[in-house]
């Protein structure tokens, strides 16, 4: 692993927020107005039940959604960007490894992720008189694991666009909206049917905001539930890297790689 | 007797039931332009992905500096470097900074200056501060070079680099990678449907139809065998659907 090559990455992506800033909505101005929505509706609903935590609660959920989706996305489309702007040879001619190169992608993720958190936390705090970060060291391990899953995905999604082109790149950017339904985010995995309930454990997610919501409800952090994040973010990173893998090599065997330029 | 750099043999890569490149084998000497000629489908292209990595050969033996590719990937690529019409770069930043993305990709060090120098050589330096999206396309040639020769390539890999050129922008990079051949001793394996390009940089060419080489040698000397020009022997390539015209091999040693 070469930091240099990994920071020319890392700079490739970044670089883009400075030449065109209409791209910081995906950073700025999205999660501004998402955190808006929630923040207001948790205040309804605070008020209709008297429970004064559930915009802290809302807010904290919305937070660690963002975290998740947000690295996800910048994995997926800082890799579209380069078949858009047609540079993919040109980067994979360079004696850049796919390890460099998915380390870049996320660093960019964690970069980003780190940026929008500040920007909620404060705005969050401005609105609705909300510490975010209130919740103190739970919130490490939480954000750590939704990022570890987060990178499990987002590398997953860029294998899926290796393989079948530009025509999958709808699937960088919903992929995240299809699993949020499924990951108890915003109310508890005691919702859901019994039959899906026993699905959905294999997801890393149920477990996250399970935990996240028995710390906002004055619990200590449920270490069985974090533990069994982190081993099925182990499980499904491994995976993501086995099929991107598998994909680069079936990009390099069938020609996608010279297809997806043109 | 000047040592290969690059060696192919036998090299084939089958597409599904179509055979892109079948069972070629050339050696390029350091130091030599090498046209690698042929019309559209010959399999050219195919074969510089091969040579570069992006494409895994389905039989046959690519190696560059002695380093198989592609186990040695990452080795060959830090000394050989490419450079196309169509690919880009990131048409949305300036172009100092795309270089200076490249400069980091190739690990190279004080890469300000060594952009700054290149610029001078190339006669981009005005162009460094501009959005490569408004470059012009002799402006984008100069500067898709400019980025081939960051890392000090040993061999470049050029394909079609005067395509979409008018002749004074075509000319201009012409006698550019002529001044710099014959300054660094490159090597430079190149492409080009353009045949009087190819008499006035080649120091051998190789012609491809339908993934085999037909003809190779100094372009006098495959002239010479196909009574014609090099354009003419290109025209009639290009129209014969089945058999190659009077297919040859020169063999003859690069100048």
């Amino acid at each position: 692993m070469n930091l240099t090559r990994i920071s020319g990455i890392i700079f490739r992506h970044l670089a883009v927020y400075r030449s065109n800033l209409a791209r910081l909505n995906e950073i700025l101005l999205w999660p501004f107005f998402e955190l808006l929505l929630w923040g207001f509706f948790g205040q309804y609903v605070g008020r209709l039940s008297a429970l004064g935590f559930v915009v802290a609660m809302l807010l904290g959920a919305l937070l660690l959604w963002t975290v998740f989706s947000r690295v996800q996305q910048s994995i997926s489309i800082s890799f579209l960007m380069e078949l858009w702007s047609r540079n993919m040879m040109n980067v994979f001619i360079t004696p850049i490894s796919i390890a460099e190169y998915l380390t870049g992608l996320m660093v960019v993720g964690l970069i980003k992720v780190a940026f929008v958190t500040l920007l909620m936390s404060t705005v969050a705090w401005l609105f609705y008189s909300v510490n975010l970060l209130a919740i103190g060291l739970p919130l490490v391990p939480l954000a750590a694991a939704l990022i570890l899953f987060a990178w499990a995905i987002g590398t997953f999604i860029v294998g899926i666009v290796l393989r079948f082109g530009q025509g999958a790149e709808s699937i960088a950017w919903m992929f995240a909206f299809f699993l949020q339904p499924f990951g108890a985010v915003f109310f508890p995995l005691s919702i859901y049917p019994s039959w899906l309930q026993s699905i959905l454990w294999w997801i890393p997610l149920p477990h996250i905001f399970e935990a996240l919501r028995a710390v906002f409800a004055g619990q200590s952090l449920p270490l069985q539930h974090v533990a069994w994040a982190y081993g099925l973010n182990a499980v499904y990173l491994l995976a993501a890297f086995m099929f991107f893998g598998m994909m680069f090599e079936k990009a390099r065997e069938k020609g996608f790689l010279l297809k997806l330029q043109e | 007797m000047p040592e290969p750099v690059i060696e192919v043999r036998d090299l084939r890569k089958v597409f599904a039931k179509t055979v892109a490149v079948d069972g070629i084998s050339f050696s390029v000497q350091k130091g030599e332009i090498l046209g690698f000629l042929g019309p559209n489908g010959a399999g050219k292209t195919t074969t510089i992905a091969m040579l570069l990595g992006l494409l895994t050969p389905t039989s046959g033996t690519i190696s560059i500096f002695g380093k198989s590719m592609p186990k040695d990937r990452q080795h060959i690529l830090q000394r050989v470097n490419f450079s196309s019409p169509y690919t880009n770069m990131p048409y949305g930043l300036p172009v100092m900074t795309n270089l200076k993305i490249f400069s980091r990709l190739y690990t190279i060090p004080n890469a300000a200056q060594k952009i700054s120098a290149l610029a001078e050589t190339f006669g981009v330096a005005h162009l460094l501060k501009r959005r490569t999206m408004t470059l012009s396309s002799g402006e984008t040639a100069r500067v898709n070079l400019l980025k081939a020769f960051l890392n000090d390539p040993e061999i470049l890999f050029l394909d079609e680099p005067t395509a979409s050129l008018d002749p004074e922008a075509a000319d201009t990079v012409r006698s550019l990678l002529l001044k710099l051949q014959k300054e660094r001793g490159l090597t430079i394996f190149y492409t080009s449907h353009n045949m009087q390009e190819v008499e006035r940089l080649s120091h051998r060419i190789i012609f491809l139809h339908r993934g085999k080489v037909i003809a190779e040698g100094t372009p006098e000397s495959v002239r010479k065998q196909h009574g014609g020009s090099l354009e003419e022997f290109f025209i009639a390539l290009a129209r014969s659907e089945t058999t190659p015209p009077a297919a040859h091999s020169g063999h003859e040693e690069a100048p």
